[in-house]
């Protein structure tokens, strides 16, 4: 067909989702928006415009760089958890979506009617899921140490990866285009090497934070000094 | 006096990743990869974004008017960078200004 040739990562393109999957991810995306706007406008932070507009940026710019994973396949990374870590869940997923609607309508990758699926894959379930599971094991595992950052990091980068994959093999078998006991294991299976990249990729952000400047982190670890800002 | 050299030194970063984009694997990625090898790939449809009027600007991530295909994706992936940058910064700008709202 061809023109499959322009789309990166685990972005659905147009035909692969039914009408009915299409609706139902269009409407979960569009109150996920709607809730984001509402939380990030109350809990609203003074550093949170530049870091917003950074974060956003360097994630876009990130998902461009497809590195190579065994078998002449390719990953990168989708930058859902890093959006939570820095930004939180809400503001986070903002970030998300805007990079989405930007590759989506600027750039043809993703297609218009997967749009929803597509935040609700790689925005929603990283910035959410993987936000509270880096949490979960950070503040579980002592919150002091660079190691528990990372592990906390790397397995919850990991995780919203698999998730996603999970995600999309339900959508696409829910819309008949695939069976799910045939893409289920076939999207886990490339996703798990994927993951390890995100992982790798988002400790290595998150470590460069911790130890520059750990204020910017959304959850702050305790040895950081309070600046005037 | 705050320091936001930071911002600066994050949108240079930024700015770079985009620009050695040309130098990613052209492999077919996960998703496509699947949908490939278990045959479903012929489900795809031409994008309804092509419907667009930047698809006469971006034919992906290439710059249509420049012919490099590698410097396409350079400029595509700059300027995609900075119209994200533009978007969440105009956001959090709005959502400030509600915010200070009484």
């Amino acid at each position: 067909m061809g023109v499959g040739l322009l789309w990166l990562g685990m972005h659905i393109p147009d035909g692969f989702l039914s009408l009915p999957v299409t609706a139902l991810t269009y409407v979960l995306a569009v109150a996920l928006v709607f809730l984001a706007l509402r939380q990030t406008e109350q809990a609203y932070a003074d550093k949170l415009v530049p870091l917003m507009g950074v974060s956003a940026a360097f994630i876009f710019a990130a998902q461009m760089i497809n590195f190579p994973v065994l078998g002449g396949t390719s990953g990168h990374l989708l930058g859902g958890t890093l959006a939570g870590i820095l930004l939180g869940p809400w503001a986070g997923t903002l970030a998300m979506v805007v990079v989405f609607i930007v590759q989506t309508l600027l750039f043809q990758d993703g297609g218009l009617t997967a749009l929803g699926a597509n935040i609700l894959n790689m925005g929603l379930l990283g910035t959410f899921i993987g936000y509270y599971l880096y949490r979960t094991v950070r503040f579980t595992l002592g919150d002091q140490h660079w190691w528990v950052m990372a592990l906390a990091t790397g397995f919850a980068s990991w995780c919203s990866v698999m998730l996603a994959a999970v995600a999309v093999a339900l959508q696409l078998s829910w819309s008949g285009t695939v069976v799910l006991g045939v893409v289920l294991p076939a999207m886990l299976v490339v996703h798990s090497l994927i993951g390890i990249g995100e992982a790798v990729l988002t400790v290595a952000v998150v470590s460069f934070l911790w130890r520059t400047r750990p204020d910017l982190l959304f959850d702050p670890p305790p040895f950081t000094k309070k600046e005037l800002t | 006096m705050r320091d936001n050299r930071w911002v600066l030194f994050a949108l240079v970063f930024a700015l770079g990743v985009a620009l050695v984009s040309p130098l990613a694997s052209p492999n077919p990625d996960g998703l496509n990869r699947v949908a490939e090898d278990y045959n479903f790939q012929q489900s795809e449809i031409p994008s309804w974004t092509r419907q667009l009027p930047f698809y006469s600007l971006f034919e992906g991530y290439a710059l249509r008017s420049v012919s490099d295909p590698a410097l396409a994706k350079s400029v595509a992936g700059f300027l995609g960078t900075l119209v994200v940058l533009g978007g969440t910064w105009g956001l959090g700008v709005y959502l400030r200004a509600r915010n200070r709202k009484p």
